[in-house]
């Protein structure tokens, strides 16, 4: 054990994660150049294409050190986005230290912060990383005080390095195996394991990612998850090198892969504990949370005889993804589909992504909302997450909403704007602190519900790209709900409509309305598109028609060209959504929520 | 499949004596190649001999005709009577640029058998005429639509172009009263069509000038349809108005009906039954094929049934008579009106469409929308 180490990197988006990884699994002779490929652990192609990473990835790597002894590094790699921080709170919990990355351009950003702080509640070594030194726009010096004032911690221990050029990688594997500390535990005692993630292979159903903290787990063993309290047979268990090495245990202190013909990612709970059936630990590893998803929207095929496919895909796809949840559920507008529980936004926009991708089906996604809390008349309390499913108005006793802890920071030179922002967005109880000189660190509570909306966007453009952006979700607060209907020439779109704060409805329909309005090509007929509360018009627009489109001439030599656009046409056409003889694309579902603050 | 329907045959002549900077028509300035070109297109006949008969149109096209000199006209007409049975009272037409019609040359043509000429006057206005390019002047363009009458021709039609860069509605109402002054019995009136590759399109796209919207287009369509047939001429293609529906273009029917029709010459169409193929659109390779004793066909594409569905609604859209409803359930397979009884009761009630008599057929207002309408 004293020659294991298990270490993450955690940083702020874009600062230098995926490419240090790269840089660390090369110089350890991970991949020789011929086989390489940037971005190694980011698999998927989204991945690479966003330049996220979004499912925990873990590697070992073989190193020689200094001292002359052989460790093998652990690299538990983590997803870079809030919509994903249980996951990356159960990988660090996986570790004994991180490498804390900050970019020497960027300086220290919320998520620094944020991942900063996950690191410290698992009690882990930290060793601050300088990325990015051989930028031109590289302050090294004003980093290094930043790591001393704003995250206190020790500056004169940071590391720099640039990742794209490969300086400075020696020093920060010497500094893993000489500053981290080994794995304690024993290999004797009762097995607990912790689940950091959980993947799924076509050929052999799920493997399950794992930090051995005590005992040993071999083929043959029976396991149970303490969670779902269900036991499996081990068929296979191993680390992980570029592909899956088989061995034959693997034992306290060390991360592996454990197969043990369970069927589906969701069957496992990520930060759940394996144990041993017949020699169980007393109690579970600290820090499981059930997953809870935040966002919900509905899932329609855009051709009804579809439904059977993207029933079959959604099911697939679960099997990969066991933060996503969905349940049958149909509308009038567009008819039979899926209700769904993400972990944010951007979770929604990659499983939309992948699904459209991945199985080749075209989906539009109702207006998503988060799960609101309604106290009825009768003392009854109901959860909606689904403006369909929203109480008759006389019925409501009370109406509460989620909210979140945000924390924003950003230079100082924005701070009239971004608390104009906030206060807009109905935050309160802000706690204003200057983290360094110029330096913002703006804590508010607000609703949740206004962050999915527009609020990152509009945040991010009002700091120029300076501020960043972090949140926690706190509790259910009171508020004043209604709900707003979005209708196309006096046809209810009930996919568009959505549950909103009494003062939000007007300028929320407006928008809606406004969106549709640039998202929908004119038609054949004008179009009128309204906002309602109940019976009350609150906000309309008319998308005039088109009046003239053919073409002068056809004749002999030009009928084939012509006959190939309209195909072209036709099959546009048929990706849209036809309500109240209106053809509406299936961005506009999109567009209704997107920010328009690009100007 | 369309055995009833009659094929008619189009010539195209590959020559021009300066290329207008609008115009995306295959054409070469080369005239001097003109020898080889007949000698070619002789061939071409031969290698076609008796495959669509009978014929009951001819129409020269270009480029254009009017370049010829009337013995080699007259050299092609004998050729088509000796490769394909034309009927004894066929149409034949040919396309003329106004700054070659005179006299001798208008009299020629009548003597050959000619008895169409359509003349691409464009405008009666000399600014119009300056920023299309056009070789000829407004003087030459009234004589132009004088001297046929003179010579006897009794089904003269008028080519004219609306919607330039400036021409306001006013400069192209005054050019469509001269044009109906002559009594021409047939009128295509063309809203100009900025094409990308062409020179003009290009400056275009360079934003060197703004082209009319959509709202100043329609009122240009309606005022132009509204104006003709106020005057007694009948709508009866999106571009085509007739005095009387005997003075309609019979050749340019067939491209709207899906009546095979025979191709010859660069670039030209072709179409039989399910299939469509195309000339080459370079006059060497034309050449070069049939020199080989092949046909000059650069691609030939055969059509899926809904490809031909899809065809005979939007070019019987185009057209005032509109679609049978019954020869188009004969020879589609396929009901027009079956699922789509409320949209079409739509468009009917909104004035695009009209279902009478076993047709449907649009509006001048549904002329307009022509293409979208075939989408439904
Ligand atoms: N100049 C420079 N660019 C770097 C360095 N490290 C990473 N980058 C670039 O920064 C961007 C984000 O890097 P990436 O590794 O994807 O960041 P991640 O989001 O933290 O995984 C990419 O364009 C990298 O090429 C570095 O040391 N120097
Ligand atoms: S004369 Fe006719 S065919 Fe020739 S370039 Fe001009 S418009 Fe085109
Ligand atoms: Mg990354």
């Amino acid at each position: 054990m004293k020659n294991i180490r298990n270490f993450s990197i955690i940083a702020h988006i874009d600062h230098g994660k995926s490419t240090l990884a790269d840089r660390l699994i090369q110089y350890t002779g991970m991949v020789d150049e011929r086989n390489f490929k940037d971005q190694i652990l980011d698999n998927m192609d989204i991945e690479r294409e966003r330049g996220i990473t979004i499912k925990s990835q873990a590697i070992a790597l073989p190193y020689h050190a200094e001292d002359g002894e052989e460790y093998v590094l652990n690299l538990i790699d983590t997803p870079g986005h809030v919509d994903f921080s249980y996951e990356v709170s159960r990988s660090l919990a996986s570790c004994e230290g991180v490498l804390l990355l900050i970019d020497a351009a960027q300086g220290v950003q919320a998520q620094t912060i944020a991942n900063l702080y996950l690191a410290m509640e698992n009690n882990l070594e930290i060793i601050p990383v300088i990325n990015k030194i051989d930028l031109p726009t590289a302050d090294v010096d004003r980093v290094i005080e930043q790591i001393d004032s704003e995250l206190g911690l020790d500056a004169f221990s940071a590391l720099k390095c640039s990742a794209k050029e490969g300086i400075g990688i020696e020093e920060i594997l010497e500094a893993i195996v000489k500053r981290i500390p080994p794995p304690k535990g024993n290999p004797e005692g009762p097995l607990a394991a912790l689940i950091f993630d959980a993947q799924y292979d076509p050929f052999r159903g799920t493997v399950i990612h794992c930090r051995v903290f005590d005992g040993t787990v071999k083929p043959g063993d029976f396991i149970r998850l303490m969670f779902n309290q269900e036991a499996y047979k081990v068929e296979e268990v191993g680390r992980f090198l570029l592909a899956r090495e088989k061995r034959d245990r693997i034992s306290a202190g060390e991360v592996g892969y454990i197969f043990a013909g369970v069927k589906t990612v969701s069957d496992v709970h990520i930060g759940d504990t394996i144990t041993l059936d017949e020699r169980p630990c007393d109690k579970p590893l600290p820090g499981f949370k059930e997953f809870k998803p935040v966002v919900f929207s509905s899932i329609y095929p855009i051709a009804p005889e579809d439904y059977e496919d993207l029933a079959v895909a959604l099911e697939k796809y679960l099997l990969n993804d066991a933060a996503f949840v969905y349940q049958k559920d149909s509308s009038i507008a567009l008819g039979q589909g899926f209700r769904c529980g993400f972990l944010g936004l951007l979770h929604l926009e990659i499983v939309q992504e992948r699904v459209e991708r991945e199985y080749d089906l075209s989906i539009i996604l109702s207006v998503p909302s988060v799960r609101y809390r309604f106290t009825l008349k009768d003392g009854s309390v109901m959860f909606v997450d689904n403006p369909a499913h929203y109480p008759n108005p006389l019925s409501i006793e009370k109406g509460e909403e989620p909210y979140i802890r945000a924390m924003l920071l950003f230079p100082e030179r924005y701070l009239g704007s971004v608390m104009k922002l906030c206060m807009e967005k109905r935050g309160e109880n802000s706690k204003l602190g200057y983290l360094g000189p110029g330096r913002i660190e703006l804590m508010y509570e607000m609703p949740l519900a206004e962050v999915i909306y527009d609020f990152y966007d509009r945040f991010k453009s009002i700091t120029q790209g300076y501020g960043s952006f972090d949140y926690e979700v706190l509790d259910y607060r009171e508020s004043t709900l209604v709900l707003v209907d979005i209708l196309v020439n006096g046809e209810k779109v009930d996919a568009l409509s959505q549950i909103a704060h009494r003062d939000q409805a007007r300028p929320r329909a407006l928008r809606a309305c406004e969106r549709l309005k640039e998202e929908i090509p004119r038609q054949m007929f004008k179009i009128a598109i309204q906002g309602a509360i109940g019976g009350e018009i609150i906000a309309r627009t008319t998308i005039s028609s088109f009046r003239k489109d053919v073409t002068a001439k056809c004749y002999g030599g030009d009928i084939t060209r012509k006959r190939k656009l309209l195909e072209k046409q036709k099959k546009g056409k048929k990706r849209m959504k036809t309500i109240g003889s209106v053809s509406i694309p299936q961005s506009a579902f999109l567009a209704v929520l997107k920010s328009d603050t690009d100007n | 499949m369309n055995s009833k329907k009659i094929p008619g045959l189009y010539i195209h002549i590959p020559f021009c004596l300066s290329k207008c900077p609008y115009c995306d028509f295959y054409s070469s300035t080369s005239i001097s190649a003109a020898p080889d070109f007949l000698n070619g297109l002789s061939k071409e006949m031969e290698m076609y001999r008796h495959q669509f008969n009978p014929i009951d149109t001819v129409y020269i096209g270009g480029g254009t005709p009017s370049l010829l000199s009337p013995e080699q006209l007259e050299n092609i007409l004998t050729k088509v009577r000796k490769n394909f049975d034309l009927i004894a009272d066929a149409e034949i037409t040919i396309e003329a640029n106004p700054a070659d019609l005179n006299q001798s040359f208008l009299e020629s043509m009548r003597e050959i058998g000619i008895n169409r000429i359509n003349i691409g006057a464009q405008s009666f206005d000399e600014k119009v005429l300056g920023f299309l390019g056009r070789r000829h002047s407004v003087k030459e363009a009234i004589s132009a639509v004088e001297a046929p009458r003179k010579a006897g021709f009794e089904n003269i039609g008028l080519d004219l172009i609306y919607g330039v860069p400036g021409q306001g509605i006013g400069v192209w109402l005054n050019t469509l009263k001269q044009g109906i002054a002559f009594s021409p019995e047939h009128l295509s009136c063309y809203q100009l069509t900025l094409e990308p590759k062409t020179p003009l399109g290009r400056r275009w796209q360079a934003g060197e000038f703004s082209a009319p919207g959509e709202e100043l287009q329609y009122e240009f369509f309606m005022k132009t349809s509204e104006f003709l047939e106020e005057a007694g001429y009948i709508h009866y293609e999106v571009s085509n108005f007739a005095r009387g529906m005997e003075h309609a273009s019979k050749h340019n029917q067939k491209y709207w009906d899906h009546s095979p029709f025979l191709g010859l010459g660069p670039s030209a169409h072709s179409f039989h039954g399910n299939q469509r193929w195309w000339n080459h659109r370079s006059f060497d390779q034309y050449l070069a094929s049939i020199n080989a004793g092949n046909l000059p066909v650069q691609e030939t594409e055969t059509l899926t049934i809904e490809q031909l569905r899809l065809e005979a609604l939007y070019l019987g859209l185009r057209t005032k008579k509109g679609i049978s409803l019954q020869d188009f359930k004969k020879q589609y397979h396929s009901d027009l009106l079956s699922g789509k009884k409320k949209i079409f009761k739509k468009l009917e009630e909104a004035g695009f469409i009209a279902i009478r008599d076993g047709y449907l057929y649009p509006t001048p207002t549904g002329l307009a929308i022509a293409d979208t309408l075939s989408l439904i």
